[in-house]
């Protein structure tokens, strides 16, 4: 047993140094030199400032803006502790949650999109995400918020659809997932169009 | 549902068509025949030297005490690495040393191939922990796994011999050979696709609305490149691959699912070969495939549908016109549903657990599918390793239950299969989900067990029966509301140790058997195991095995809440 053991600690001292150093050390190497960009973290700079990152939602509140889905890290869209919700399917605060959201939606929205009712919005929209911080909102979540931003920012709806068109990532290989709408670079893209 | 349908067949004819040829290359890598080039032999005759592996085979008591050495010493340093990382370097983000309980909870997690959390990387593990004690063991538990199921192949590949091959010799080549150049090309992709791996601590950004934002980072991709292929699954971050930076595009997810099962898939092939009848690979693999789909035709239809609180609340859940629809509580939009569905049935399939949306959230019918495919013992595909020894257990037992019905003494490729591979195959399959059931009783009857529970209800059942069938099996995935409590990680961290020693060393010990045996050459009364049939047959022996001992859980659990 001795041996054993002795032969162990050789192993893991060897194991250690090749797959605990030697691979991620490797990788980063890799990733640095040909992937900087990503393997830092997708970070988008405005004028050298770092203003988020192309893969992290970010709590936007303003009319002006395209909103992300909800959250249920603590705050809300902390990229630093990322976390699902874990409300059951019958759980009544999952009832509770989505109705909130739901009458948010409309009272925000509904003085640019009269007629709006709650079977328009999508179920994106009043749903947490995953991870807390999904940086995309579906095309239809889009499309729903589009006239209000239009409105408030002075430029045609079909303006406004067309950026939503442009800033939608779509199935990888054409068919691997779901098409999102990047919610950080369209609103950057607002911003460029009408700065505040 | 079309778009979904069609991605999920890709999927599984990919894996299969990477699958095969990655067997051939496998048993090529674990036989006599193989010839590393010199450049890579040297290191290996280094290592084999070092470790004091000496010339011979072991038989498999041996080849088992080299095995669990191995595990222990590796058990006692991470658990160290993981009290003392507040101490130690690679720290930029200042971790304090893990808690007793959870340190405990850990290493037997990340020992035994699991990688069930009850803590979040980015905010509880050091860089340091994260790449030398817990990437480390994603690389060594799989191999380790792999090692194992290697032996217990040759045990049915060799005649009227003890030795079952050299335990260090197959770790080598299993970390070597296969895991290591396949991390690294999965890591590359995952990189380009967006996956962050460097060593800078968190970035801040001054967001568009003035607020500051705190973005956690680190060498990601390295391990979770290992982690799917591993069959571990732990995340680097606490939302494992729902999270962006794990997991950013539909590519780099159809990449990171097929990593799932690629190896548990490929060691069928690598099976039939080693035992130079690959007809017999067949059966098994159409098994697996079987349950595979399945398991995803009940799961992707149910979370489509939408739960009960999203459909009876009136917002839109229809699929189409720009919105994938259906249950999306706690899943990402570049997912959807049916690649949120695909993985939940692929992880829960093998010993994996990643997860790219959470199982909670999962709808009743939707969260018994993983309940289920766990219970099994994971063998459909199951565990790099594990999934296919555990496969054998039943396997054994569908050849027994045959050879009764035909009232024939039973024999599987050339073995007689007798008294004590069945008692060793019953052990193998019945311990850990017994262990399961007794669990998840002592956490719903008394107050330490309940203090776990977040959900109320059925479903609060649910989440202590997945705990316990998760760390039993070695899964890893979780109804994730249910808390760490010291008495809710030191209850995982004893079913986390037996539900991976017990069938692995009953894995061994029949293989140790078979080994000594003498070839029975076929006749007319042998039961042909290379057929459709005998693939149904196993198939019934599952459902008829674990399909039995969980319905009454089942029924307490989700049927009670689908009902509702």
């Amino acid at each position: 047993m001795t041996r054993v053991l002795r032969g162990a600690v050789v192993a893991v001292v060897l194991c250690t140094l090749v797959f605990g150093l030697a691979y991620p050390l490797l990788l980063t190497g890799f990733a640095q030199a040909f992937f900087s960009g990503k393997a830092n973290g997708s970070l988008v700079k405005v004028d050298g400032r770092v203003v988020g990152s192309k893969l992290v939602a970010q709590g936007f509140t303003s009319p002006r803006y395209f909103h992300p889905r909800p959250s249920a890290t603590a705050p809300a869209y902390n990229a630093g502790a990322t976390t699902f919700a874990n409300l059951g399917p019958t759980n009544p605060d999952l009832a509770k949650a989505v109705r909130q959201q739901a009458r948010a939606i409309l009272k925000l929205e509904r003085p640019y999109n009269p007629g709006l009712t709650i079977g328009d919005i999508p179920v994106d929209a009043v749903t947490t995400s995953g991870s807390g911080i999904d940086p995309h909102i579906s095309p239809a979540n889009a499309r729903l918020q589009a006239a209000r931003v239009a409105s408030v920012r002075g430029l045609s709806q079909q303006r406004v659809l067309d950026l939503v068109d442009k800033h939608t990532d779509g199935r990888g290989l054409g068919f691997l997932g779901e098409p999102g709408v990047n919610v950080l670079e369209l609103n950057l893209a607002l911003d460029r169009e009408t700065p505040a | 549902m079309g778009q979904g349908t069609v991605q999920i067949l890709v999927y599984t004819v990919v894996l299969l068509l990477l699958a095969y040829p990655l067997g051939a290359y496998m048993a090529w890598v674990y036989s006599d025949r193989f010839r590393a080039p010199r450049w890579m032999a040297a290191p290996e005759r280094a290592f084999l030297r070092v470790v004091g592996a000496g010339s011979g085979e072991q038989d498999w008591k041996s080849y088992a005490k080299t095995a669990l050495g191995f595990m222990g010493v590796f058990a006692v340093l991470l658990y160290l690495l993981l009290r003392l990382q507040g101490h130690l370097p690679l720290n930029p983000d200042g971790m304090k040393g893990v808690l007793p309980h959870i340190s405990m909870n850990t290493t037997a997690s990340f020992i035994t191939n699991t990688n069930w959390q009850y803590y979040g990387g980015e905010f509880t593990m050091s860089y340091l922990s994260q790449m030398v004690g817990l990437a480390v063991q994603n690389f060594v538990s799989a191999a380790l796994g792999m090692a194992v199921l290697v032996a217990v192949v040759r045990g049915f590949a060799r005649r009227s011999r003890s030795e079952l091959g050299n335990f260090w010799v197959d770790l080598y080549r299993s970390l070597v050979y296969i895991l290591l150049p396949l991390a690294l090309v999965v890591g590359a992709i995952l990189i380009s696709q967006g996956v962050v791996q460097t060593f800078n601590g968190h970035a801040t950004a001054h967001t568009l609305q003035g607020a500051t934002q705190t973005i956690a980072r680190g060498p990601a991709a390295s391990q979770i490149a290992i982690k799917q292929l591993g069959t571990n699954g732990g995340g680097f971050f606490n939302s494992n691959s729902a999270v962006p930076f794990e997991n950013p595009t539909g590519f780099s997810n159809f990449i990171e699912a097929l990593c799932i099962l690629l190896i548990p898939a490929a060691q069928v092939f690598m099976f039939g070969r080693m035992i130079g009848l690959r007809r017999q690979a067949w059966p098994i693999i159409g098994a697996m495939v079987a349950m595979f789909v399945i398991g995803v035709a009940l799961l992707f239809p149910a979370e489509q549908h939408g739960s009960q609180v999203l459909r009876n609340s009136g917002v839109n859940i229809t699929q189409g016109h720009g919105q994938s629809g259906g249950n999306m509580a706690d899943k990402e939009v570049r997912f959807g549903i049916a690649d949120t569905a695909l993985w939940a049935t692929a992880t829960t399939d093998a010993s994996n657990g990643s997860v790219n949306g959470g199982h909670d959230a999962l709808t009743a019918t939707g969260g018994a599918v993983p309940i289920v495919n766990i219970f099994t013992g994971e063998v459909i595909f199951g565990g790099v390793g594990s999934g296919l020894y555990g496969m054998f257990f039943y396997v054994l037992i569908a050849v027994f239950v045959a050879g009764l019905m035909v009232g024939r003494t039973p024999e599987y490729v050339g073995k007689k299969i007798e008294a004590r591979e069945i008692k060793l195959a019953a052990v193998g399959a019945l311990f850990v989900p017994t262990m399961v059931l007794v669990l998840t009783a002592i956490s719903v009857v008394t107050g330490h067990g309940l203090a776990s529970i977040f959900n109320s209800g059925a479903h609060g059942f649910s989440e202590a029966l997945y705990t316990y069938d998760s760390q039993s099996n070695n899964n890893g995935s979780a109804f994730a509301g249910y808390g760490a409590t010291e008495f809710s990680a030191l209850a995982g961290t004893i079913t986390l140790w037996l539900g991976r020693f017990v069938p692995l060393i009953a894995a061994l010990a029949i293989g140790g058997s078979l080994a000594q045996k003498r070839a029975v050459p076929p006749s007319a009364g042998t039961l042909r195991t290379d057929g459709l049939t005998f693939g149904v047959l196993i198939v019934g022996v599952i459902v008829l095995t674990a399909g039995l001992m969980i319905f009454p859980a089942l029924s307490l659990g989700p049927i009670v809440e689908a009902l509702s």
